[in-house]
Order: structure tokens, then sequence, then C-alpha cells
């Protein structure tokens, strides 16, 4: 199985390849339009800036090439947010995305209960509706750092509580997304890369 | 709900951990891979690696011992310990680590703080602080693992550490560390409440009622403990069981 990590300007990328390995899988770490293209598998990770990752994508015509993507991908934290319609982390508030999900992404707002911004930590994941979480215990725990959350929409198939709830996890035709790291939430994370891996 | 969080803090020298930790389920317990992959299949949430070498071989040592532990754990981890440049925190970051903590050279550059945030995310800066209550009552912030006191005050340090970007607060009381009589609840508490980032809890943990006081009283968004947990004072299931008991959230594994 051929399986490719996209390669672009955002930090952390290394992190999948690893947890990948782990599991008995050697992926390519690649920015090469024909080879995402060709993949059996595609993964589009990272922690970033929501503005600044946009605009790398457009420039080297990455915006394209993933919403045209057939095969299974999983977007991971920026990677599942630049997925949805548009997102607030941006100069002006509001930057376009690559529409890939409908829904949108917005900052948490802390209030008078829940104070912290970034949500940070270990967290349960809840209304599980997607293959990717066939074999989890009930409400798993996954590990966040995130300051944006994307909104509960027709494509939700996970929901976790941080001042309210919102979309844990997103999944439409081939794509799928999770906002959690799963490369760096120990078993459990392990599982839903399997899963991923297993799909056809 | 956002469990509290959990970390065992290792000390790090020429890329061994240091002496005197005693384990009996793993091999080589001075290899800091097979210790952490230990005490995370044990529960913890996140490890913290804290090289204590000062030469400068030792430090490469450390890099290539980042790039082990990123390889072979599958849970978060901090590294901390001589990190004074911005090119230092690329190389760790380079190496998979997730987080780096500053303490003494964000004192002396709180720029460092500003451009880790610019060019990495706040999420990967945590912000160490060490500091002791004074008889004037006051919190002073110390440098070179509390050998020289600063003008730092640490209220004010820590809301402008997060103005400045930081991700964390990693907050030590000189006062507790080592004591075992409990964290520095009263402080701590203060400090969740006047920043809008997580406060990691760190020094006085001697038994498992101390967890739940500084997280109940102490309102830390998580615990830092070293010894304790090295030497089988607490071990993490049966302590992560007695707060989950406790009402606590938990991650139990």
């Amino acid at each position: 199985m051929n399986v490719v990590i996209i390669k672009y300007n955002a930090g952390n990328i290394f992190s999948v390849d690893y947890a990948l390995r782990r599991l008995g899988v050697n992926a390519e770490i690649t920015g090469d339009i024909e080879k995402i293209q060709k993949a059996d598998k595609v993964i589009f990770p990272g922690v970033g800036e929501a503005e600044t990752t946009m605009k790398y994508l457009k420039e080297h015509s990455l915006d394209k090439v993933i919403k045209s993507l057939r095969q299974p991908t999983l977007g991971i934290c920026i990677g599942m947010q630049l997925m949805c319609q548009s997102s607030e982390e941006a100069a002006n508030g509001k930057v376009e995305c690559l529409g890939i999900f409908n829904e949108e992404v917005k900052r948490f707002i802390p209030n008078a209960q829940i104070n912290k911004v970034p949500h940070m930590g270990w967290n349960t994941i809840h209304d599980l509706k997607s293959t990717l979480f066939e074999g989890l215990p009930d409400n798993p725990y996954f590990y966040y750092v995130h300051s944006y959350y994307a909104t509960i929409g027709a494509n939700t198939v996970a929901t976790t509580d941080y001042m309210h709830p919102y979309s844990a996890a997103l999944q439409k035709d081939n794509f799928y997304a999770v906002q959690f790291h799963p490369e760096k939430s120990g078993s459990m994370g392990e599982i839903i890369l399997k899963n991923f891996l297993n799909l056809c | 709900m956002l469990a509290k969080r959990i970390i065992p803090c290792l000390d790090i020298k020429d890329g061994q951990t240091v002496k005197g930790i005693n384990f009996v389920n793993i091999r080589n317990v001075g290899d800091p891979v097979e210790l952490g992959a230990e005490y995370s299949r044990q529960g913890a949430d996140e490890l913290v690696f804290l090289d204590i070498t000062a030469s400068h071989e030792g430090r490469k040592t450390f890099v290539d011992l980042v790039r082990r532990i990123a390889q072979n754990i599958s849970i978060p981890f901090t590294v901390g310990g001589g990190i004074h440049e911005l090119s230092d925190v690329d190389k760790l970051l380079g190496a998979g680590a997730d987080k780096v903590s500053i303490n003494s050279a964000a004192i002396k550059n709180p720029d460092l703080i500003s451009d880790v945030a610019k060019n990495f995310g706040c999420q990967v800066c945590t912000v160490a602080i060490d500091a002791k209550l004074d008889e004037s009552g006051e919190w002073t912030c110390y440098l070179n693992g509390g050998r020289i006191a600063t003008e730092k005050k640490l209220f004010s340090w820590a809301k402008e550490a997060q103005e400045r970007g930081a991700g964390e607060i990693l907050f030590t009381s000189m006062n507790h560390d080592g004591v075992k009589q409990g964290f520095a609840n009263e402080a701590l508490a203060r400090l969740s409440e006047s920043l809008s980032i997580p406060v990691i809890a760190s020094g006085g943990a001697g038994k498992m009622e101390h967890f739940k006081d500084v997280f109940e009283q102490g309102k830390a968004d998580a615990a830092l403990a070293a010894s304790i947990f090295h030497f089988h004072e607490i071990a993490i299931p049966d302590l992560k069981k007695y707060l989950s008991n406790e009402g606590i959230p938990m991650r139990l594994v």
C-alpha cells in the first residue's frame, strides 16, 4: 500500500510518519502533486495557522489537488480545519478554506465555566458514526491541542464537548478528518489509524 | 470532558535518565525511551524530559534522544533544559518534540517567547517558572534552577508570558519542591484564575491526596512529579483510579 503524507508548511508532520511506522507502514512525505494523486491513501496532517497555510496550498496548487482526490484521505487537526468551508483564524477574521465539508471553523470564546484556550489535553468523543471508530471502547480519550473548532453539521461523525459540543470528526465520501491527534493518542489513536489504513 | 493530566518528569544527563530511578519491570531504567514507554503504558498523559547536561556533546546526544522518543512513544512530550535561542527550539521540534519548555532564557530574553510562538505556534511554547515565596509575601522568580533571584514576580511574569504567546505555564514552587507536603495550591489557584492558558503544577507531591487538592483547590490543569513516580511511592494507575473515584476527570487506560 502506498501512503502519502502531504508535505507543506506545517509543523509536526513527522509524528504521523512515526506513528505509521509503528504500525508497519512506510509512508512517503511529499508535496509532489503526481505522487499525491497516485497514492492509495493520503494523509493531510499538521499544526499551523489557517490563513498562511491556505495561502501556501494555493501557491502550490495543492488546494485543487486535495479537493479532487478520490482515494481515502484523512485530515488531522489543521488539516481537518482547512477541509472545512472557512476559518476565523485569519487577520481579517475569515479565510475561505477548501470547502470539502460545509462546516465552519470558529474560535473558542472563553466563558465563566471554562476559560482556558487552547483546548489542550485528553478529551472524549461520542456519537460516533464512522468506520474510523470501529473497535473503540465507550468514551475513548484522544489528545487535542487547538484554539479553533469546526461546528456541528451534516458531516459530523463524532462530537467532543469543550465549552460546547463541536465536531471531533467529519466525513464525506472519501474524505475523513479528525480534530484530535491520533498519532499522539496512544493505543486509541492506533485503532483509528489502522481503521483508516484498512479502508478500501 | 477534558481530563486533568498527570505528567512524570524525567531528568536526562548525557542521554540517560539520572541514577537512582528504580523500576522493576523494565530492563534498562537508564534508557529514557524505555522508561518513558513504561510510563505511557501506565497511563501517563504526557511526559517531560529535562536535559540537565551542561556539555556541548551532551546536547547533541539529547537531540538524538528526542528523535528516538518521538519514534517510539505515542503520547505527547515536552523537552526542556538548555534552550537559549530559536535554533535550539527548531532542532528539538524538528527531532519530533511536541512542546518545548523555556525557563531562564525566557526571563533573560522575553522576546524568545514571542519568537517561538510566532514561528512554531503558541501550543509548542511552555514557559516554566521557578518561584519562591519570600518573607514579604511575594513570589519571586528564580534563574538557573533556583540559584539566582530575579526582579520578576510570579503573577505578572506569567501574565506577560501569556501575552507574549506562551501556550502553557509550568509553575514550580521552590518552597514546596522536594518537601512532599502538597502543592502550592493558593498560588496555583490565583495563577490559574488570572490566566487563560493551562497551568501545570509542580513541586510538593507526596501522596495521592495532594493531587486531588492541586486539581480541586489549586485549579491546576495538570500536575507534574518526578521522584514519587520514579521510586514507586505512588503508581500512576493507582493514582488515576483514586482521582477518578474522587470525581476528578481522568483518562484511565
